[in-house]
């Protein structure tokens, strides 16, 4: 159940998604993003789909693995569903009592679900093809000029990647303390709401008691290695655009053109509105 | 009532890149009473065969027995299986949390659904029997040391009254008094209470003194499986795979070697006093 979320999770594989500096994979997940929400219409999820498909293929990141993350948003992708089903006004197909089912909600639905689904499996794909620390240090570097404006970007990112790291380790720990009490008899997924909430207590205290002796203990490593900030530090492995992040920069760009172009003028739409 | 382990595999992440396979093909036979020890490298598959002993994991391929009944049926009551198959994991004490130790033993027994009156009665004996006096029952579990922490840890299993006691790597993080400790009290919990212990570990010295049988594991497989003698006079095997024999076994094993006439498969402490007297008064 544990190993369902991909969060955060780095995916080992030799690929050229993987090779590429992780600024033009945050930018161009920013610029994926954009593009799903630049119009409503089914021509850019077409192109999007295209695009997220071969960069899928690429990565080689098995699909099964990747749409795991999926999985645990489901419940939020059905409630998102059926409430724009239901609540958007427009041409009734079906109505009860003060619900009205709608050509327009169903379309509502329909983008919502899929700008959803994209939107996860396009940022997951980012986790999974880059490494915490690649991530934050990508980061770093694209915040670097707000530095300017007393914004503390080297401490964010450090921070950013404490918690990116602790997330498997936190899963980890919990699926063991999890083990360990189940082994004493407790029940997690049985029983009334209440008792539920109940049977929490013996996984959540140890947890808690757990994450702040390993935050404690990372403090005090810091220290002894005399961490300090940002200012002067050197990185072992200084971020440099090479060959293959120019020709990503370009499919990106070639990307955003047709998207933002194709979208435009041929608006392939789900229903004659 | 022995547990039966007929060509159980577990193979992670199927299918990715990180497919692992932490047992291959296991067969085990595990009697009652006995005292065994798993013996195996980090990452050797014993915690994982452990974890299959109660039903925590599944095997992938294979079949476990309990009581001669297969432990994945659907119908097969989970809660009944926990309780007669203890399991005591790495740094027990690191899954304590309820306000005072005597409340947190209780917390298996609870489980079981037994009466108020039977719970107080089996956490009581059960920090008897870890060596835990009174005065620590109302004390919070945070508060206790290292060694009395585990203490606590262990009595919150044995009040569940296993037939089957499974120790990962009880010594883990003890110092030497403390790992003494431990394994003296183990070996008093199958003496008094005449049950199956399984003591999981990476050393010989943990187990040679005490245990009977001794399993060891290496990439997943069963590697050896006899008593700690025929097991030890596999020396270069087991130095092979990183582990070694127990202290006292090498040092007379390297008499042996510079033509002193002693017996090289001993493996306790008292064993080779008396080889080293004998072999004294000969001269």
């Amino acid at each position: 159940m544990l190993r369902d979320i991909t969060l955060g999770q780095y995916y080992q594989a030799d690929s050229p998604i993987h090779r590429m500096d992780a600024r033009v994979k945050l930018i161009g997940t920013l610029v994926y993003i954009i593009t799903l929400f630049l119009y409503k219409n089914l021509t850019i999820y077409l192109i999007a789909l295209l695009f997220l498909g071969a960069v899928v293929k690429i990565s080689k990141v098995p699909l099964s693995f990747i749409l795991r993350g999926i999985k645990t948003i489901m419940i939020l992708l059905v409630i998102t569903a059926v409430f724009n089903m239901f609540l958007t006004p427009g041409e009734p197909i079906v109505s009860f009592w003060k619900f009205k089912l709608t050509w327009e909600g169903i379309a509502n639905a329909f983008y919502l679900c899929i700008r959803l689904v994209f939107l996860i499996v396009g940022s997951s794909l980012m986790t999974l093809t880059t490494t915490p620390n690649q991530l934050t240090d990508g980061l770093e570097s694209l915040l670097g000029p707000l530095k300017k404006i007393k914004v503390p970007v080297h401490e964010i990112a450090m921070m950013m990647s404490i918690a990116l790291r602790f997330i498997p380790i936190l899963l980890e720990e919990t699926d063991k303390i999890m083990k360990a009490q189940m082994a004493r008899g407790a029940e997690f997924d049985s029983g009334s709401l209440i008792k539920k909430v109940k049977a929490l207590v013996p996984l959540l205290v140890p947890l808690f008691i757990s994450a702040f002796r390993r935050a404690n203990d990372l403090a005090m490593a810091m220290e002894a290695r005399c961490y300090q900030g940002g200012e002067g530090r050197t990185k072992m492995k200084p971020l440099k655009y090479r060959k293959l992040d120019f020709g990503a920069f370009v499919v990106l760009g070639v990307y955003l053109a047709a998207a933002a172009v194709l979208g435009k003028l041929f608006p392939l739409n789900l229903i004659p509105l | 009532m022995p547990i039966i382990l007929n060509h159980v595999n577990c193979i992670y992440e199927a299918g990715t890149n990180m497919e692992v396979a932490a047992l291959k093909d296991v067969n085990l036979v595990i009697p009652d009473g006995q005292f065994i020890g798993l013996i195996g490298h980090t990452g050797s598959g014993k915690s994982s065969l452990v974890q299959h002993l109660n039903g925590l994991m599944k095997p992938t391929g294979g079949e476990v027995y309990f009581d001669g009944q297969d432990i994945a049926d659907e119908d097969y009551d989970k809660k009944k299986l926990r309780s007669d198959v203890g399991l005591v994991f790495q740094y027990p004490e690191h899954q304590l949390f309820e306000a005072d130790v005597f409340s947190d033993v209780c917390f298996g027994p609870k489980n079981l659904g037994l009466s108020k009156k039977e719970i107080e009665l089996r956490a009581y004996e059960a920090l008897k029997m870890v060596g835990l006096e009174d005065e620590y029952f109302y004390q919070s579990p945070f508060d206790l040391s290292g060694g009395q922490k585990r203490r606590a840890a262990i009595a919150g299993v044995i009040a569940m009254k296993p037939r089957v006691l499974i120790l990962d790597e009880p010594t883990a993080g003890l110092d030497p008094k403390g790992r003494e400790e431990i394994l003296n009290l183990i070996k008093k919990l199958h003496e008094e209470m005449g049950i199956t212990i399984i003591l999981v570990s990476h050393s010989m010295d943990d187990v040679a003194d005490y245990v009977e049988r001794i399993i060891v594991m290496n990439h997943g497989e069963v590697f050896l499986d006899d008593e700690p003698k025929a097991v030890f006079s596999h020396k270069e095997e087991l130095e092979k795979i990183g582990l070694a024999v127990p202290t006292v076994t090498e040092i007379m094993s390297r008499c042996a070697g510079k033509g002193f006439p002693v017996d090289d498969t001993v493996t306790t402490i008292e064993e080779a006093k008396a080889e080293l007297l004998k072999l004294y008064k000969k001269r």
